[in-house]
């Protein structure tokens, strides 16, 4: 009797559980229509397991974080539908994209042992911050946007990424620059992992095409010395290192000053947020990124339609992979942070964005760079940079 | 060091130095009105400007401004103008006066030390930005403004560096607004009740001034100052943010303390030496030094002039 009790205690835990989770994510409605469909299907059992998210969710650059999160959703609800006995949740933790915020959150997921993976963190210097402490607790790490160059360097076992780093973003930039026939060059950044690095790269990449080059501080507004030097050159490209917000400013700050260069920017300005607050000071930019384009995948285009009404965002795809990855880590029974990374190692399957598989060092293979345009109020894409 | 580029920007960057020195002069009013009276560095005086470049905001908003295209001209601009000012003055002034309220007058009351007084004025300052950084509409993000009016439009050229409209204007309207300030405090009778506080607070008591009025006065017109600055900056660069204030209310607290706090004038001074310094140092080694040489720069100058450019002059002088 006793006994009976007991497991009666403890089903009704779990279901309590259950509801909690599906009370705590609103977002995700479909996942409780959706879950009955697949009740007859041969579902994986498992228990409480997490997935965590790291990266800015508010702040300057929270956008990026948004599409992250919105990409990951879809495969989540995909998973919790087709496996009744294993719902998984996504435990987001919103770092503002600062290195600072993050360090004291990863401390948090680090110690949760039910999240077995994650999906981030977002941004470079927050990678960098926050990696040895994943490190250390095994955690398995694909990032669906940290490009800079140097963080596959530093012997982490648990890091990957899902895209090609900044040295070949880089080289894109400058080979973009160069077919346009650009004369004289000019290279900002914002003196951030992400933005020195990629303007780094460029600098060296350019050679004599650069004419001048200056950094500028993103917590300041006025970046009226560097427009100055611009202007001063003479230059008709500007390549700006940094991410959108400061992106949009310099834009229109160059502009106010008279400059009529092409604005070129990376990945980190990707965002319609430019476009919007570029206003028509953005028209004409040229951005590049390593991400993939809203038409990458037909299928995953209309998921994502369907759901948010509008076209995948920067990013989505590449997280909708990585929870892909890790729910394919479940289906083949790895539900912990051991047995997911060793499993990481040896994954070889085609996702939304390209075939995925992970070399030593947690880079993914290729190394596709796409050319984006602003006209219209719109980013369009332009395809793969030669 | 760059002495090229150091020549071929020096038009430009004078302008754009004497521009947002003037943005600074504005905002060190706030810090040094306060300190002149009550010996405290009032902290939350960058937050009082955030709240005036949302007041701006506020104010387009509410006049539903037409898409980037259709600005404004003649009466309608005026009126969209004038509208604007009032509101960044009335959200920046408003919020000073409760921050002395809330954050100041119940410590004076009880005598606290001085310590609680600035461990306070931190306090305010990051619950007013985290306020606007967790409930505004846009959290944390930057708000865009639409452009009222053509602000790039070139006025006249000097020596080959085209002054353009929002230059112009800032700097223009700064001088009038601190001429103003100016005059009220040596000339009015409400100014020789700011003066007489400064000189001696328990004397002025004895001598019929209403101190906590005169008070919460000081607060209004370092509110004031830093309304009009808030509308100049979003005429300057139309866009604003939760934390706006954070770096603009160092550099304004580092231009009273150059121009020697607690002086009017010494304000003006240091804010107009600290933009051009900050955007001369940016020409000749790069934006990434433009801290290091302001900073150095301040240090420098209270190593040789302990108490500031024009000296801590006080509310005391020019009786």
């Amino acid at each position: 009797m006793r006994k009976m009790m007991r497991v009666g205690m403890a089903m009704l835990a779990v279901a309590l559980a259950a509801t909690a989770c599906g009370s705590s994510k609103s977002t995700s409605a479909s996942s409780t229509t959706a879950a009955g469909s697949a009740a007859a299907g041969t579902g994986v059992k498992c228990s409480g397991i997490k997935i965590g998210y790291l990266g800015a969710l508010s702040g300057e650059n929270g956008q990026l974080g948004q599409n992250m999160v919105d990409g990951a959703n879809i495969a989540i609800d995909e998973w919790n539908a087709a496996n009744k006995d294993c719902q998984i949740t996504l435990v987001k933790s919103d770092s503002q994209g600062d290195p600072k915020q993050a360090t004291p959150l990863a401390d948090t997921i680090v110690q949760d042992k039910s999240i077995v993976a994650l999906l981030g963190p977002g941004f470079s210097g927050e990678t960098k911050a926050t990696m040895p402490k994943f490190e250390e607790a095994g955690l398995p790490i694909i990032s669906p946007s940290a490009t800079n160059a140097q963080l596959q360097n530093n012997g982490w076992k648990s890091f990957h990424r899902i895209l090609a780093n900044d040295d070949k973003q880089a080289p894109a930039v400058s080979a973009l620059i160069k077919s346009k026939g650009a004369k004289k060059v000019g290279v900002v950044d914002d003196a951030s992992e992400y933005g020195k690095g990629l303007a780094d790269g460029v600098r060296k990449d350019l050679g004599a095409l650069k004419v001048a080059d200056d950094q500028i501080d993103p917590k300041a507004s006025d970046y009226s010395a560097a427009v100055n030097k611009m202007k001063a050159a003479g230059v008709d490209y500007v390549f700006y290192g940094g991410y959108y917000a400061e992106a949009a400013k310099l834009v229109k700050q160059l502009r106010g000053a008279g400059v009529t260069a092409t604005f070129v920017s990376g990945d980190g300005a990707l965002d319609q947020k430019f476009v919007d607050n570029a206003g028509k000071d953005g028209e004409g930019a040229l951005l590049t990124a390593t991400g993939a384009p809203p038409n990458v995948n037909p299928e995953f285009q209309k998921k994502f339609n369907d759901r948010y009404k509008k076209d995948p965002t920067l990013y989505a795809p590449e997280s909708y992979d990585i929870v892909k990855i890790y729910s394919d880590a479940l289906s083949a029974g790895k539900q912990d942070r051991k047995s997911i990374l060793e499993f990481l190692g040896t994954y070889d399957k085609p996702g939304v964005t390209k075939q995925i598989k992970f070399d030593s060092k947690g880079e993914v293979a290729g190394d596709s760079v796409y050319s984006y345009v602003v006209q219209g109020g719109k980013i369009g894409g332009q395809g793969i940079i030669k | 060091m760059d002495w090229t580029n150091f020549v071929n920007t020096f038009g430009d960057n004078t302008r754009d130095g004497l521009a947002l020195g003037s943005i600074y002069a504005l905002i060190a009013l706030g810090y040094t009105l306060v300190y002149g009276v009550l010996r405290l560095i009032n902290f939350a005086n960058s937050e009082v400007f955030m709240l005036g470049t949302f007041g701006s905001f506020v104010g387009l908003w509410v006049l539903d401004v037409p898409q980037i295209g259709q600005e404004k001209t003649g009466m309608a601009l005026l009126l969209t103008l004038a509208f604007c000012i009032l509101l960044s003055m009335a959200f920046s002034g408003g919020s000073a006066v409760v921050v002395e309220l809330v954050a100041y007058r119940p410590l004076r009351r009880r005598n606290a030390p001085r310590l609680v007084f600035l461990i306070s004025a931190i306090g305010a300052s990051f619950a007013l930005s985290e306020a606007v950084g967790a409930f505004g509409a846009k959290k944390r993000d930057t708000y865009a403004l639409p452009e009222i009016l053509n602000t790039n439009k070139r006025l006249f050229s000097i020596g080959g560096t085209n002054i353009l409209l929002r230059h112009f204007v800032v700097v223009t309207a700064a001088l009038i607004l601190m001429v103003g300030l100016n005059t009220f405090v040596n000339r009015t009778r409400l100014g020789r009740g700011m003066r007489a506080v400064a000189q001696d607070a328990e004397t002025a008591r004895i001598m019929g001034v209403n101190v906590d009025q005169v008070i919460s006065l000081t607060f209004l017109i370092g509110g004031l100052m830093a309304g009009g600055a808030a509308f100049l900056y979003i005429l300057y660069l139309p866009t604003t943010r939760y934390n706006v204030g954070f770096l603009l209310g160092i550099k304004s607290f580092t231009a009273a303390v150059l121009g020697g706090i607690g002086n009017i004038r010494g304000a003006l001074l240091g804010g107009l030496v600290l933009g051009l310094v900050e955007k001369y140092g940016a020409g000749l080694f790069g934006g990434k030094w433009l801290d290091v040489i302001a900073f150095i720069v301040l240090v420098a100058v209270l190593m040789f002039r302990p108490t500031g450019l024009l000296g801590e002059s006080l509310g005391r002088t020019r009786v």
